[in-house]
């Protein structure tokens, strides 16, 4: 049988115009994901990660360059996949779990029906009892956690999670770190995970993508062997720091 | 906790509007002005109260077609906003023509309204729609430009077709913007209703003001000018009610910000 990855992008390359106004964003980047696979894209600030993600979802068609999802050429066609954008985009007219439920309703499943999947999802993510609170009745790590489950609940095993983390502090993205690789572990779902956290990146992923200032170009590909089911004790062995000391130089360049 | 902070904040005008009409009262008393030009309030009252069921009469015609023109302006300015925000090149051509229009006054536009549709309940209709559309459609077309596209990029990787898009990201962003212009047409409802009732009408609270200055009935005047001022108050609060009701998010998120 031959293998067939779950997502690859193949040399692409992205522009964006803004005017006359040219930007070049991404060159040559290539990357791709097994299937169940948890990879990570690391890069500085505007450097095309949020970009690789929108290619890699079909919202943005590449100057030149592929997308393949499970093989078949998907370049510039949105796709069912679980894209979590860097602004969690809950809807504030919605409450949480009307949130939660759009891909369902989406795919056509009865209001009922997706209120008690939505339902029964709530005690994984840490939010029951709130489900008919608004967005900004929540707390940071909560409206993330929602964004997640809103993720979860479209129906594909590729997630292309953009900076989940990015905007909570120290000690929560710590917390969300743990409760997702538990998540990650029990759905084994394909992931793409952008972050500017080197920390993050080794102890979430089997693989890091580094990937250079704009133009973003692949600087080097790190695969992390380090034992599942991992946690916070890992962060001060030999293995992470060696880890860590590779992805920091590569980031210097 | 909140409702009673909203009365308190309200109780200062209060105060000061009824110590105003009493002050009118002991100054038309004392001065004996002729009632024909400045009626005491109790004058007023009573003139209220002595042809409520005239005024009721009247009240009925003249809020049939504000509810009419109401109507007819919300339906007009939600197809046509939709309509420019789904073809651009529409929103271009008809835009700046919209707003240029507004140039024209009302004033000039009620009497051919007359010329051409009689002195029935339509000529009013329409000018009370005339009035209202702009507000609505403008507020409408700024609302449904708010749009996040990212929403609707999201919504698209989701696979929702344009119909679930339109309730769950369109339709709510612009729901503000629609009920901001919803208050300013309720106002300037009553107002239109008033204007075409002027030029000819059988019924209605215009012609009864006119008739009551015809015979200098001052006091009935007034009278009308209270109802007048009642009727918009009672649509501002109604349509405020709809946007509470319509937007539970809001009113939660302007209590927050409150406290
Ligand atoms: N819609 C757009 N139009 C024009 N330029 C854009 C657009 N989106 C992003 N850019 C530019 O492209 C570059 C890369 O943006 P991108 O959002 O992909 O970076 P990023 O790596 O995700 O950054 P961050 O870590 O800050 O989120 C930036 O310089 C940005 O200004
Ligand atoms: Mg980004």
């Amino acid at each position: 049988m031959i293998k067939i990855e779950k997502l690859v992008l193949d040399k692409i390359n992205s522009t964006y115009y803004s005017g006359k106004k040219k930007l070049a964003v991404l060159k040559d980047v290539t990357l791709y994901v097994q299937p169940g696979e948890f990879v990570s894209v690391l890069g500085p600030s505007g450097s095309g990660k949020s970009t690789i993600l929108k290619t890699a979802a079909g919202l943005l068609r590449p100057d030149s360059g592929k997308v393949l999802i499970d093989g078949e050429e998907v370049t510039g066609l949105p796709q069912l996949v679980g894209y979590m954008p860097q602004q969690d985009l809950l809807f504030p007219w919605k409450t949480m779990w009307q949130n939660a439920a759009l891909p369902l309703l989406a795919a056509g499943v009865s209001k009922n029906e997706a209120f008690d999947r939505v339902s029964e999802m709530l005690p994984l993510f840490g939010l029951k009892g709130f489900a008919d609170y608004y967005p900004y009745q929540l707390s940071g790590g909560m409206r993330q956690r929602a964004a997640l489950l809103r993720t979860m609940l479209i129906d594909s095993n590729l997630m292309l999670l953009d900076e989940p983390f990015g905007a909570l502090d120290a000690l929560t993205r710590e917390q969300m770190q743990d409760w997702l690789l538990g998540i990650w572990e029990k759905f084994r779902r394909s992931v793409l995970f952008v972050t500017h956290s080197i920390d993050e990146a080794i102890y979430l992923s089997d693989r890091v993508y580094v990937i250079t200032e704009r133009p973003g170009k692949n600087a080097i590909e790190q695969t992390i062997k380090i034992d599942r089911p991992r946690e916070k004790s890992i962060l001060t062995t030999r293995d992470f720091t060696i880890y860590k000391q590779i992805l920091i130089n590569a980031l210097a360049n | 906790m909140k409702k009673w902070a909203n009365i308190r904040i309200s109780l200062p005008p209060l105060v000061f509007f009824v110590f105003l009409v009493g002050m009118w009262e002991l100054v038309s008393y004392i001065t004996r002005v002729p009632e024909y030009i400045l009626p005491a309030p109790s004058l007023i009252g009573r003139s209220l109260f002595a042809n409520v069921s005239l005024l009721a009469d009247h009240t009925a015609t003249t809020l049939t077609a504000v509810a009419g023109g109401l109507a007819l302006a919300i339906s007009t300015a939600i197809l046509l906003s939709l309509a420019m925000d789904r073809w651009k090149p529409l929103k271009q051509a008809l835009y700046p023509i919209l707003v240029v229009s507004q140039a024209v006054p009302i004033f000039a536009l009620a009497p051919l309204m007359m010329i051409w549709f009689g002195v029935g309940l339509l000529p009013k209709v329409l000018i009370v729609a005339l009035v209202c559309f702009f507000p609505l459609a403008v507020n409408l077309v700024e609302g449904l430009n708010q749009v996040d596209p990212e929403a609707i990029e999201l919504m698209k990787i989701m696979q929702a077709d344009s119909l679930m898009i339109m309730k769950s990201v369109q339709l709510p962003t612009a729901m503000p913007y629609f009920f901001s212009g919803l208050k300013i047409a309720a106002t300037y409802s009553v107002l239109g209703a008033i204007i075409g009732e002027w030029l000819g009408a059988r019924a209605g609270l215009g012609i009864y003001m006119l008739r009551s200055m015809n015979s200098f009935r001052t006091g009935d005047v007034f009278a009308s000018i209270v109802v007048v001022v009642l009727l918009s108050l009672m649509l501002f609060k109604i349509v405020e009610a709809f946007g509470w009701l319509a937007m539970p998010w809001k009113k939660k998120i302007s209590d927050y910000n409150e406290e």
